[in-house]
């Protein structure tokens, strides 16, 4: 059991935002050559178990994006914002796009940062175009 | 391997019952599911019953003992779980019991109680479907995704928002003498466009409400309806179901959805039927952009081409391929839990002819049920026959 005020952290994914605030963000890649996120035992393409940390290419594309206006609780204070899908090759990375959704489309290049929520100071995924 | 029939259809008002339990509507629903049937409840060897958020919405776990009891069935329940295809799996699940042999007469259904949350509530509630770390903590929520998916679409394909519109508008006409639907009610392509933003480039009108209900079928064996002299015409002859990646950044094509298109393929090969010969539909439209991506992961459209199906008038009431006769999830409502079998209650009234909306197919013999969890990582499609008398 934890205590009730302790932060429980998800493990890989809370070590991925960790690289990622550190600028030193990665992805998993099987031997086979397809890259995920973690926390991964296998690779979920082909199942092959013998994965690496490979680090996060620079820049990604947008792939696909929305400007939420109307959000769950924990974005109320956040909204409208803009949520991506960028694409980096190997894998693909959901995040805010640190724009307004005027500036922004599909193909637009950015990188991938850290960053927290407005409303209650979560962390977050972000992108900055380039 | 025994054929499957469909004995019974039962469903709730569809609609704000914020007062009601899950177990209560249940409980309406499965009562004129048996009754229409006209099966012996002691005959009833299992209740197979859909539901997506009762622990967030009514901290109620462990709902299948509860949905047994609502029926007075002295019988083992189980709640099956896939998001919004929660009744979908519930229902291929009972097909495939029947045909093995392993049961005659089986209660399947689903149930939702969600509009005694707040609007927030129920955002925050309907987004774990979505992936949790990777795509609710970045913002995600249930129409973002769809929204998401609206934009490659339009990106790789074409289409408007006013092609859009008319998907919602066709639903809403549909709905207007279903006395189930939530919305009975027409709209205007206008008003559909001037709603307020949700999701760019999704709005209000686009969106499936927040809606209460329940909705349960009897499947009998071929031979237990011969031997009982039920009224038992349709057939239950296809059943698939498909998968994906959970979240839209592990997929290659957010703009298609192919666990649905598996599905479909899966469920025809099995009736032996072909997209061509079906005669009507109804599909999980929760999104006006999801009724498209059925369309043609169903096989009706290519790719890319389903987005002016509803303008051109081929799947409105009197078009070629009418979907969504009941007002679909847009006007009719989508009780999560409830959705699955609720199209196969519509359809099976269609079929049979005494359904208010049957007199727009009169000829028809083959209907398609098309239910997807989440932004379809999980998808079941059934294929439905008139039984030749």
């Amino acid at each position: 059991m934890t205590e009730d005020d302790e932060p429980v952290r998800d493990a890989g994914f809370d070590e991925f935002l960790d690289a990622l605030a550190d600028g030193e963000g990665y992805y998993v890649e099987c031997a086979n050559g397809h890259g995920s996120l973690p926390p991964r035992r296998v690779c979920p393409e082909c199942g092959s178990a013998d994965l690496d940390e490979t680090p996060l290419p620079d820049s990604g594309e947008v792939a696909t994006y929305t400007r939420v206006h109307v959000p769950a609780p924990s974005f109320a204070d956040d909204a409208p914002y803009v949520t991506a899908v960028v694409d980096f090759g190997p894998v693909r990375l959901t995040g805010q796009v640190q724009a307004d959704v005027e500036d922004v489309e599909i193909g637009l290049d950015v990188e991938p940062g850290f960053g927290e929520t407005e409303t209650r100071g979560e962390r977050l995924v972000v992108f900055e175009p380039r | 391997m025994t054929k499957v029939r469909v004995a019974g259809a039962g469903i709730t008002k569809f609609g704000r019952h914020p007062e009601r339990t899950s177990r209560d509507l249940f409980a309406e629903a499965g009562a004129t599911a048996i009754e229409d049937a006209g099966v012996a409840r002691d005959d009833v060897e299992g209740v197979y019953y859909g539901n997506f958020m009762g622990e967030l919405s009514e901290h109620q776990g462990h709902q299948g003992p509860l949905a047994a009891e609502a029926l007075g069935v002295q019988a083992p329940a189980t709640r099956y779980e896939s998001a919004c295809a929660s009744s979908g799996v519930a229902l291929r699940q009972a097909v495939r019991d029947v045909r093995n042999g392993e049961a005659d007469v089986l209660v399947v259904g689903g149930s939702e109680r969600m509009t005694n949350l707040s609007t927030a509530g129920s955002t925050e509630a309907l987004a774990i479907a979505a992936d949790e770390l990777y795509e609710v903590r970045a913002g995600v929520t249930f129409p973002g995704a769809y929204a998401m998916m609206a934009t490659a679409y339009f990106e790789q394909f074409g289409g408007t928002r006013e092609d859009l519109a008319h998907v919602a508008v066709k639903n809403h006409a549909n709905a207007v003498g279903n006395e189930h639907a939530q919305y009975q009610r027409e709209i205007t392509v206008e008003a559909a466009l001037d709603s307020p933003a949700v999701a760019d480039p999704l709005h209000l009108y686009d969106a499936c409400p927040v809606t209460d209900g329940a909705s349960a079928v009897v499947l009998v064996s071929e031979d237990y309806a011969e031997t009982n002299d039920l009224d038992a015409g349709v057939a239950i002859t296809g059943t698939g179901q498909g998968g994906d990646r959970m979240a839209l950044q592990d997929r290659e094509n957010v703009a298609t959805s192919p666990a649905a298109t598996e599905a479909a393929e899966e469920a025809y090969a099995d009736a032996g039927v072909a997209a061509d010969d079906v005669d009507l539909a109804e599909v999980h439209d929760c999104f006006t952009i999801a009724e498209v991506l059925a369309l043609e992961s169903l096989g009706f459209f290519e790719t890319g081409e389903g987005i002016t199906a509803a303008r051109d008038g081929i799947t409105t009431q009197d078009g070629a391929l009418p979907v969504n006769l009941s007002g679909g999830l847009k006007a009719k409502g989508h009780p999560v839990g409830a959705t699955g079998t609720s199209q196969v209650a519509e359809l099976t009234k269609l079929l049979r002819g005494d359904h208010v909306n049957s007199e727009h197919v009169p000829e028809a013999r083959v209907g398609v049920a098309h239910n997807a969890g989440g932004t379809v990582a999980s998808a079941v499609v059934h294929v439905l026959e008139e039984v030749a008398e």
